[in-house]
């Protein structure tokens, strides 16, 4: 048994197998990452398989001496705690390592050291990597769709005097501080339709008429995603209360209601709203395209919000309902003062997930007609002059799509950790 | 004698098939105490829970302070508002500090002032000696100090009875004696108090009567010292026996 122990460290020489083992792990590094940037092969003197497999080995066996028990050394103990625990996960670790070294030269030369990003015209790129000039020419088109290009002005004021007006709570004295519910749920989200309807559609005040269908890229985004969120929210309230009511007749209304948006699939609900819908309105009444899409992806979202907040309302221990309802409360004071404050805390995180689905669902509302973001992504790449770019405009929308709902996540975090409660 | 301030008659209650009350009958004139003992599973907490209508009973009547429970919201809503109830789990609403608890209730359904109540509330929680505690979250206090809290919390409403659904049961043997030291100065400022517990000593000490409870039925009902000195029945011989 000592000879196996041999290979192993122990106390005396534990520093001096840390320093070999290193070195070992980092000449394995070292070789692909040579290997990788500047196609040099330093092992080429050995036999083929022997040449491709030295990184491996000499990286396997530099972990297998630096794991040790515990050690003392914060980072390493890291390091062995999580990566290193034993031969399969050394392997693996080093499997990943080389892969990440070996798909960053190809991915960092395709994405900038062989770009394009000058010129106006498909000619431009004459390199073998991305061509941006792609996206720097649609740039205003991904964002605004097809909004005539001199009132580009007015959706930036609108989204500026609408942030502005989302900030407008935290300012507010302290005595006007219970009327904040009141003010996000009912009062913002008429303000802000009036704002992006004045502003944006315009047709009042002086400002020309632009038709919704004109209206397009990241801003439609924004748009359809800001009217879901701010009233499917609400919605998914009231239904997940009403399917825990104890009037039979509410309940079951609010059964089928849930069952029934979350059966079908989100693109029938859509082509319904623009194809099916009008059908059942009488002649003279006109609602807008958009509109329709906005209320049909509400009572879509709002199922899916309503399960959400029911489990957060299953979750609170019955003694909350009793102590609530002891004190003399009634059904509605029990529920805005005990138990929703307390379940909408718990469903952060199914809720931030919820409203990350919906807006990478907005792409959708292109089966009627309204090209968002990645709608005029998909309008461009077939644009006869220029074909072929459909790679570069997915990736930079892709980017875009992440950065939201990176920040949204981040949010909800946020909001995490700033209601936490102990129990 | 006046008139009972609860009144129960023939009152009878089943989960599913399984009778849980068993025509009970009970009168509690203001400012009495009753302890109320028995057996887990014997029907006592549903009992107490049956006179807020936090569990609904299905036959007979109870009556409290001149108002008959039965369907009607609104009389519910007002006789929890004179019944305040102490739970085993204290029950506290974890989101809002100490004080806030106490006030919650005095002002959305007393539509008592802001300031009045919080007034209010720093008194109760004075009686209780946990004042100093007032801004704190539920989580940061003791078991013992939670429940005092919860005993503050009901007495904000000013009620005309108290209820205590074991109120001990959930704490440790050390904050026991703080929290029955709290009820003791309840009862001795002339509350009326339904009190379920199995500390016999709190019973001796505070109890005008005490009731026995098996199997959904008031097996024996009489005076304190009555009660312990010689009990009638052989059920709750056993059942002293055990607890002494």
């Amino acid at each position: 048994m000592n000879s196996l122990n041999f290979l192993k460290s122990n106390k005396q020489n534990f520093y001096y197998f840390l320093y070999l083992g290193l070195f070992l792990f980092s000449i394995s590094i070292l070789d692909v990452a040579i290997n990788a940037f500047l196609k040099i092969n330093i092992t080429s003197f050995l036999p083929g398989i022997l040449s491709i497999f030295l990184p491996l080995i000499l990286g396997f066996v530099g972990l297998n001496f630096i794991r040790t028990e515990y050690s003392g050394i914060k980072s390493l103990d890291i390091i062995n705690k999580n990566i290193n625990t034993n031969n399969f996960n050394a392997i693996l670790t080093l499997l990943i390592i080389f892969a990440i070294i070996k798909a960053t030269p190809p991915s960092l030369s395709w994405m900038i050291f062989d770009a394009n990003i000058s010129g106006d015209t498909k000619e431009a790129c004459t390199g073998t990597g991305a061509c941006w000039t792609y996206v720097k020419v649609w740039f205003r088109r991904f964002m605004y769709g097809m909004y005539p290009n001199d009132l580009h002005w007015r959706i930036n004021l609108a989204f500026i005097l609408v942030i502005a007006l989302g900030f407008f709570g935290f300012f507010l004295r302290d005595n006007l501080k219970k009327y904040l519910a009141l003010y996000y749920v009912i009062i913002y989200p008429i303000i802000a339709f009036l704002v992006i309807y004045y502003l944006i559609s315009g047709g009042a005040f002086g400002l020309v008429w632009v038709e919704t269908g004109a209206w397009g890229g990241l801003s439609l985004t924004f748009i359809v995603s800001f009217f879901c969120l701010i009233f499917c929210f609400p919605l998914g309230m009231v239904l997940a209360l009403g399917r825990r009511s104890s009037l039979p007749m509410i309940r079951y209304i609010s059964i089928g209601y849930i069952e029934f948006w979350r059966g079908v699939p989100l693109i029938t609900v859509l082509f319904m709203s623009s194809v099916m819908f009008p059908m059942f309105l009488p002649e003279d009444f006109f609602m807008d395209k958009l509109v329709r899409v906005i209320i049909a992806i509400t009572l879509f979202e709002g199922a899916y919000c309503a399960e959400v907040i029911r489990g957060g309302l299953q979750a609170l221990p019955r003694g909350q309902y009793d102590a609530a309802k002891s004190l003399g409360m009634g059904y509605w004071k029990m529920h805005i003062f005990v138990i929703l404050p307390q379940a909408l805390k718990l469903v952060i995180p199914g809720i931030c997930n919820t409203f990350l689905a919906l807006v990478k669902d907005t792409p959708l509302i292109f089966v009627v007609g309204l090209a968002e973001l990645a709608g005029m992504l998909a309008l461009a790449k077939t644009n006869p002059k220029w074909l072929g770019f459909a790679m570069e405009g997915y990736i930079f929308a892709a980017i875009i799509f992440w950065i939201i709902c990176y920040a949204m996540s981040k949010y909800s975090y946020n909001l995490e950790a700033k209601y936490k409660t102990e129990r | 004698m006046s008139e009972p301030i609860i009144k129960i008659e023939n009152v009878n209650k089943w989960f599913g098939d399984f009778q849980v009350l068993k025509d009970i009958n009970l009168d509690v004139s203001a400012k009495q105490k009753i302890v109320v003992c028995g057996p887990s599973g014997s029907g006592k907490s549903t009992l107490i829970r049956c006179i807020n209508r936090l569990e609904e009973h299905q036959k007979g009547t109870i009556i409290v302070d001149g108002t008959e429970l039965s369907e009607n919201t609104k009389n519910i809503e007002q006789v929890r508002a004179e019944v305040g109830m102490v739970f085993q789990q204290f029950n506290l609403f974890p989101h809002l500090s100490i004080l806030d608890n106490c006030t919650l209730a005095p002002i959305w359904v007393k539509k008592m002032p802001k300031k009045e109540a919080q007034e209010l509330a720093m008194k109760q929680l004075e009686q209780v000696q946990i004042a100093d505690q007032a801004n704190k979250f539920p989580g940061q206090l003791s078991g013992g100090q939670q429940q005092r809290s919860a005993i503050a919390r009901a007495l904000c409403m000013q009620p005309k009875i108290m209820l205590f659904d074991e109120p001990t049961s959930a704490l440790d043997p050390e904050m026991i004696k703080e929290v029955l030291d709290a009820m003791v100065n309840l009862a001795k400022g002339g509350m009326t108090m339904i009190v379920v517990t199995h500390e016999m000593g709190f019973a001796k000490e505070v109890a005008d009567e005490v009731i026995f409870m098996d199997e959904g039925m008031i097996v024996e009902k009489a005076e304190t010292k009555e009660f312990f000195a010689n009990p009638k029945s052989d059920r709750t011989k056993l059942f002293l026996s055990q607890i002494l």
